[in-house]
């Protein structure tokens, strides 16, 4: 019978070519802007660390201005530490996992003088980093306590520093000039990229990580110039760089990996502790306010996913409806002409079941068609995207199987809502008024 | 007597008593078409004022040459590598070159979206709050390279310009403030701001002492992006910024020559991040005009499937209706009459979406303003989207109704 009906539905788009394809059309034009607007989004508002994302959390203590907060919300921590709050909460250690970070970025002079020195960005970190953040190496590991406490020159380089300065071979144990100094490499990244950014996303959510990752303390030991946003509400006290790192200005991120909820409550307690013996030593002039958001709240508070792009969804679903109703409008049309049809299949004994399932598959066949137009048009639009935001947006427009799943359900879905009204008027028609009219 | 005239004008010769009888019997029909219209129209003035917004923001000037002008950084190396002593070469060797209206070591550029930012307060004490500005260290060259004019007191001179360590936290006794800035500072009276002391770092007295007429922060996004000041400064770091500004035309020979020069007078550094004004500009503003050109691409598909929408539904009714129109014709209605039919018949349509339309599109842009940054849209936005939609509206039925009109009277005599 399916079979049938699907022959009946094609025999009517054959009679009807003009309406069928406007309404083919109108579909696949909805479901692509859709698709296009939900794929950016969805991208941008992934979970980057998804096996852990609830039990990582970032750091936020509230050591501003007693005259101004932060930022215009109130109650709003700033969003990044000072040393002095980094270094002290590394070294009481009360988390499972913890790391403190900062961006920096040095010149690395290749040995082979065939390849030009080049300016590499780095990741100044703590040995938790790479398991915390589930972060795959190709080669090596990452370096233990021993080597943060003791300010090693250990690096890790990403994928792209190490096929670029020794050609993708593996150089653990090689030595490489970073600053004018000798660092031994001991460890090399595999490819890595979490979207969003989420361990910091000061600077560009999207961005590539880092080029390189070396030990926190070499921030202080190298004195590494500070990349990324540094806040202050209040001039360091003397000149020079010991005096930055002493200051009250904020460069510095930290993340912490608690298990479970009361390991965030023990937590929690320990920041409250911490901040009320601050407070005795003449800092923290703002009320306690300290924050434990994680991977996800952080996401939400950073505003990750673009402002343009939730407009440009919102929009586009508006887009799909008008595209739906354009669609109900013309079905009721196509289907109306069709009534003297209707009335003549009732009176020879179909019933309302069997027009209905007939209409619905005529509908289902032309969002189908609608849907894969869609898709079509949606990759389409991303390329245009790609194009339109350059690299910025590059990896966060591609279709996945979950996305070309979700296009099809929707321009089913939407296809069968829009022939449900005209469908379920067809099947109202009595069969003795159509008839006397012929 | 005149009143009943008027009366029977409308409901005799344009019919529209009858058309709206007519309508409403097929309602559904006419109210899809009219929905249509009204979620065409949200879509379409929401968008168009976001468009207008965006479009008025790309269009602030920044102040500086941007068609003559470009940057490049240099970064040192080598252990021993002589910052300071480097600029100065550098400078004297880019001020040199022909074609070369000027040239300046800076911390930051407009429009490049990385910079460094201050307060600047009347008052000395940190209970008083300070206005924020970009911060542009330079040296007395800077009104010539960047192409600002100094409305009121005076540019640096050599003498004032001082070296800037990294990590230092004092600052030099003199400052340029932009107009906007003096504006901010002192109320009413900006132009006798020149001579006036400010504090930086909540107590740190500099004097004003020149005002200049624009330039903008480097951050566009940034709501007081007319808030600069300008410091007597050159920064004695192994990286160091040079912003050049040519004269009309040389830009793109020099930019070759400036990096070939940079490169060849001291390998102990790399010269990178080398771009024109005009790209900074686009890569400052590419989410705007990227927004832009989206939202003009979905509202021209969307009027067309809107119209297209029109025109098959019409065309269909006209198909449906076509023995009442012979039955009409030969009754001795004009061929205008039924064109007028299918106009009317839309224009209640559209008037219908258009009502509707207004009040979406005004809840629209109240969840607009709501959840995103975006500013209250202006009232005439309204109308202007309606006037356009019932064009859309006649301009799709318009080929339909002369589809009917030309039906003959005689079908209205054959049986179907």
């Amino acid at each position: 019978m399916f079979n049938y009906y699907l022959k009946l539905a094609f025999k009517s788009f054959r009679r009807n070519p003009i309406l069928t394809g406007l309404m083919i059309a109108a579909i696949a034009l909805g479901i692509g802007a859709s698709m296009t607007t939900i794929t950016v989004n969805y991208l941008m508002s992934a979970d980057p660390i998804p096996s852990k994302s609830g039990q990582l959390f970032h750091v936020q203590v509230d050591s501003w201005d007693p005259n101004n907060g932060f930022n215009d919300e109130p109650n709003t921590p700033p969003n990044q530490l000072t040393w002095t709050e980094a270094t002290n909460l590394m070294a009481a250690q009360q988390a499972f996992r913890q790391t403190a970070m900062a961006k920096s970025g040095a010149i690395i002079e290749p040995q082979n003088s065939d390849i030009n020195p080049f300016e590499a960005s780095i990741r100044l970190t703590f040995n938790d980093f790479f398991p915390m953040f589930n972060v795959p190496f190709k080669y090596g590991n990452g370096w233990d306590k021993k080597a943060d406490d003791d300010r090693q020159m250990v690096v890790v380089l990403s994928k792209n520093t190490n096929d670029k300065v020794f050609a993708g071979q593996n150089s653990v144990g090689n030595n490489i000039v970073i600053d004018g100094k000798s660092f031994r490499v001991i460890g090399v990244l595999d490819t890595w990229q979490p979207l969003p950014k989420f361990y910091d996303v000061n600077n560009g959510a999207f961005d590539e990580p880092e080029e390189l990752f070396m030990p926190f303390y070499l921030k202080q030991e190298l004195e590494l110039p500070n990349w990324g946003n540094t806040n202050c509400w209040k001039t360091p006290e003397g000149e020079g760089f010991a005096a930055f790192l002493q200051s009250e200005c904020i460069n510095f991120q930290m993340w912490v990996e608690l298990p479970t909820e009361k390991d965030k409550q023990d937590y929690l307690t320990f920041l409250n502790n911490y901040v009320n013996d601050q407070k005795a030593l003449g800092r923290f002039p703002r009320p306690m306010n300290n924050h434990l958001l994680n991977v996800m709240q952080w996401m939400d508070d950073q505003e990750v996913v673009a402002e343009d792009a939730q407009i440009m969804m919102w929009l586009s679903f508006m887009f799909l409806l008008v595209c739906l109703l354009n669609t109900i409008g013309l079905q009721l049309a196509k289907f109306s002409a069709k009534s003297a049809e209707i009335g003549l299949r009732r009176a020879v004994g179909a019933t309302k079941g069997d027009l209905f399932i007939q209409y619905t598959i005529e509908t289902a066949a032309v969002g189908i068609a609608g849907g894969i137009l869609g898709l079509a048009l949606a990759l389409l639009g991303l390329v245009g995207i790609r194009q339109l935001y350059g690299d910025v947006l590059n990896d966060l427009a591609n279709l996945d199987a979950t996305m070309i799943g979700l296009a099809l359900t929707l321009s089913l879905l939407a296809s069968i809502c829009a022939g449900l009204y005209p469908t379920w008027r067809a099947c109202n028609i009595a069969p003795a008024s159509q008839l006397k009219s012929q | 007597m005149t009143h009943s005239k008027g009366w029977s004008f409308f409901a005799e010769n344009w019919e529209v008593g009858p058309i709206f009888r007519a309508l409403l019997r097929n309602k559904v029909g006419a109210m899809l078409i009219a929905l249509q219209i009204a979620f065409t129209m949200t879509i379409i003035v929401n968008a168009i004022y976001i468009i207008v917004e965006r479009s008025q923001k790309m269009q602030r000037p920044s102040g500086i040459d941007e068609a003559n002008s470009f940057f490049i950084s240099s970064v040192g190396f080598s252990n021993n590598f002589n910052g300071l002593a480097t600029t100065q070469e550098d400078l004297n060797a880019l001020r040199a070159i022909n074609g070369v209206v000027d040239a300046i070591q800076i911390n930051a550029v407009p429009l490049s979206g990385s910079g460094w930012s201050m307060g600047l307060q009347t008052q000395p004490g940190a209970e008083f709050d300070g206005t924020g500005a970009a911060v542009y260290m330079v040296d007395e060259h800077a009104l010539k390279a960047l192409d600002v004019a100094l409305i009121a007191g005076e540019n640096f001179s050599a003498t004032d310009i001082q070296v800037r360590v990294s990590s230092q936290t004092h600052w030099p006794d003199k400052v340029i403030i932009t107009l906007a800035m003096a504006n901010k500072l002192f109320p009413q009276e900006a132009l006798a701001a020149v001579g006036k002391t400010v504090y930086i770092n909540d107590i740190e007295p500099m004097v004003v002492s020149g005002i200049i007429d624009k330039l903008q922060a480097p951050w566009v996004g940034w709501d007081n992006v007319e808030n600069v000041m300008l410091t007597p400064e050159i920064r004695d770091s192994k990286s160091s910024r040079y912003f050049i500004r040519t004269t009309s035309g040389e830009r793109d020979r020099i930019m070759t020559e400036v990096e070939t020069l940079l490169a060849k007078s001291n390998p102990q550094r790399i010269i990178k991040d080398m771009h024109t004004l005009d790209e900074t500009r686009l890569r400052a503003y590419r989410d705007n005009s990227a927004m832009i050109r989206i939202l003009i691409t979905v509202m021209t598909i969307l009027v067309i499937i809107t119209g297209l929408g029109i025109v098959g539904l019409a065309s269909f009714s006209v198909n449906q209706r076509k023995k009442q129109i012979g039955t009409r014709r030969a009754l001795g209605a004009s061929q205008q009459a039924i064109v007028r039919y299918f106009m009317l018949e839309n224009l209640l349509i559209s008037t219908a979406g258009v009502m509707i339309g207004a009040i979406f599109t005004v809840s629209l842009n109240i969840v607009l303003v709501n959840a995103f940054s975006l500013a209250p849209i202006t009232w005439y936005y309204i109308p202007l989207g309606m006037i356009a939609l019932w064009l859309v509206g006649q301009l799709a039925v318009y080929g339909p109704a002369k589809k009917a009109a030309s039906i003959a009277p005689a079908i209205a005599t054959r049986s179907v």
